[in-house]
């Protein structure tokens, strides 16, 4: 397709005029790459050296004094003088923990609300009841309602309920209902032939051993997509979980690391330990993005679209 | 795996506006005309698969509005039952200097983040779009997008450092000096804006690319053939016919972008003395420093109110339900 567009009407100057073109292009790209990695690079770079050495070298493109040091530090296998020799602020995070709490909110959330949209986006599909339609645009509706309005009342929804600090207390408000993946499923469904299942049917299978021996392995390209999507934007939440945890027992890594970043000191910040952080946090969606990485921008690409 | 991807992708987006024109009416009629014995208990398992959904929709989603809603004309401090007091917290809201102050700086940065935002994605897609196919330079361009709001804050915190950052040193070599870009009130929010640009720059050429690609390439021929320059093909052709996406792009990014919160708080805590204290987190503040539930829900609701008129009016303005494809 863009080789049509770009081959052109082939006349001399115009070929000409399009190397210059495209060598611009091209040289924007570029920079566009470079601004886009370079960040990425300067942490990893930074996470690897010597805080106090970091002083002396600020411009130097390769790690000061090459150390692990700082991801010693901020996983809490450094003991605090060995810290606090290699610049250290003496501050402890336990990213371990933090770590696992993300693992937990991030896959919890995400299958959770996968699945139960998946259940009524069958039934708005394929089953058939009064009230249907109603009660579709009704949820359609939600769509509407932004997260401001709902996240103070729903923390002193979860306050009441006494689930403060707490996976559940994080996990249940976005774990039941979501809009716009019951609404992105069903069309998915609409857009399938039933045929298969209405054979089903005759042969006797129920409603639901159909759902999950015929519709669900036939949604599993959208199943992912919202999966994958869904885990991201989870990995990476971080008001709802600041709101209602303060204990770094249940506190996931954004938290933890926006805490770490802020009680470091004003004059001289753990910045080795802090870049090692930021990439503790960052390094499960990159190896996400390592392994889904086409999916990942189709799927990006596609939900645009829709 | 990468290439049974693409079908089951463009299978999605094609079969269902296929199959509701052509095949649901005589499936309907089939139904109609013979009630199946398979759908006899419908309504009832229907009914189970919805429960969790609708509990969600109903305990997360419709009670807290309401309750929202309730909260913003009440005095309320979590501890003791909400007080009613009518317009009170309203009349405190036209009064509050701090919360005009934080409308203004997010208005600001809003109008950087779109601008910027819109125009460097719009720019990355098209040129994207005429180079390369490439899914691995548009995997690089979103790597930002994989990463939070608090990992982008706390790394853009370093780079802007004013004595060891790398873009200070640099800057310092070229004009003698450091830029203070999180610490002086001129460059606080064009700073905080450039980190969110770069955030989600990538991510919205994506969207947009994959909007390029729905146009056909006979009408770039058609316009070719009358002689239109590139310029002109784009002034002309594309962005009208990109217009829906682009409607959509910039409709979430103003929403977005209103309630900005995890780059502020992590850069700057609002500061310099409140230049960077955006309305969500002035609201924050409000309900989690000072503990004025009621008074925090009054501005939640302000800010609902007006994404809804700026919405309406985007839509309107922009057209963005309908499409010049045809």
């Amino acid at each position: 397709m863009s080789s049509t567009t770009l081959s052109g009407a082939g006349m001399k100057p115009r070929r000409l005029n399009f190397s210059i073109g495209r060598g611009m292009a091209w040289a924007y790209i570029t920079g566009v790459i470079v601004v886009t990695v370079f960040p990425f690079y300067w942490m990893l770079r930074t996470a690897l050296s010597n805080n106090y050495a970091l002083n002396t070298h600020p411009t130097s493109p390769w790690p000061v004094q090459f150390t692990v040091g700082a991801f010693r530090r901020v996983l809490g296998l450094a003991t605090t003088r060995e810290a606090l020799a290699q610049g250290g602020s003496g501050a402890s995070i336990n990213l371990g923990r933090a770590l696992l709490n993300s693992v937990i909110y991030a896959s919890i959330s995400t299958a959770s609300i996968v699945f139960f949209s998946l259940l009524a986006a069958y039934a708005f599909a394929r089953l058939r009841w009064k009230g249907r339609e109603f009660m579709f645009t009704l949820f359609l509706a939600a769509l509407m309602v932004p997260g401001i309005l709902t996240l103070l009342p729903n923390f002193i929804l979860i306050k009441n309920f006494g689930l403060l600090n707490s996976h559940a207390g994080m996990i249940l408000p976005g774990a039941l209902f979501s809009a716009f993946n019951i609404f992105f499923l069903r069309q998915f469904m609409l857009g399938l032939s039933n045929e298969i299942e209405e054979a089903a049917f005759i042969d006797g299978a129920g409603p639901l051993r159909v759902l999950f021996r015929i519709t669900l392995p036939m949604t599993s390209g959208p199943v992912t997509t919202l999966s994958i999507l869904g885990f991201i934007t989870m990995w990476n939440d971080y008001f709802w979980p600041l709101l209602v945890t303060s204990d770094n027992s249940v506190q996931p890594l954004t938290v933890a690391l926006a805490v770490f970043k802020q009680s470091s000191p004003q004059d001289q910040p753990d910045w080795a330990g802090l870049m090692a952080a930021t990439l503790v946090a960052a390094l499960p969606m990159l190896v996400l993005f390592m392994v889904f990485g086409r999916r990942i921008v189709n799927s990006i690409g596609f939900t645009g679209i829709k | 795996m990468g290439e049974a991807m693409t079908v089951t992708e463009a299978r999605l987006g094609e079969k269902p506006r296929a199959r509701d024109g052509a095949r649901a009416p005589t499936r309907r009629d089939k139904r109609r005309a013979v009630p199946s014995p398979v759908h006899r208990h419908d309504a009832r398992l229907a009914w189970v698969l919805i429960a969790p959904a609708l509990v969600g929709f109903i305990l997360f989603a419709v009670y807290p509005t309401l309750r929202g809603i309730y909260l913003s004309f009440t005095s309320f401090h979590v501890l003791s039952p909400p007080q009613w007091t009518g317009l009170e917290n309203i009349r405190r809201l036209l009064r509050d200097g701090v919360f005009w102050n934080s409308l203004l700086v997010t208005v600001y940065f809003v109008a950087l983040s779109v601008v910027i935002g819109t125009f460097f994605s719009v720019l990355t897609a098209v040129v994207l779009h005429r180079l390369t196919r490439s899914t691995v330079i548009r995997g690089l361009i979103i790597l930002p997008f994989m990463i939070s709001g608090v990992v982008a804050a706390t790394t853009w915190s370093w780079l802007m450092n004013p004595q060891l950052g790398i873009l200070n040193t640099v800057i310092t070599h070229i004009i003698g000096h450091p830029i203070l870009f999180l610490g002086s009130r001129a460059w606080v929010i064009p700073s905080v804006a450039l980190i969110s640009v770069w955030k989600s720059m990538g991510y919205n050429a994506i969207i947009i690319f994959a909007g390029l690609q729905t146009i056909p390439s006979s009408i770039y021929e058609a316009g070719r053939i009358d002689g239109a320059s590139e310029t002109k093909m784009l002034r002309h052709l594309t962005l009208p016919l990109l217009r829906p996406i682009l409607a959509m792009v910039l409709i979430l990014t103003v929403i977005g972008s209103f309630q900005v919160f995890d780059i502020v708080q992590v850069t700057t805590r609002g500061g310099p003395v409140n230049a960077s204290n955006v309305l969500q987190l002035y609201i924050y503040q409000q309900a989690f420093g000072q503990f004025n539930f009621g008074y925090a829900a009054t501005m939640s609701m302000a800010l609902f109110v007006m994404l809804m008129v700026i919405t309406f009016l985007q839509v309107r303005l922009l057209r963005a339900s309908e499409s010049d494809m045809s």
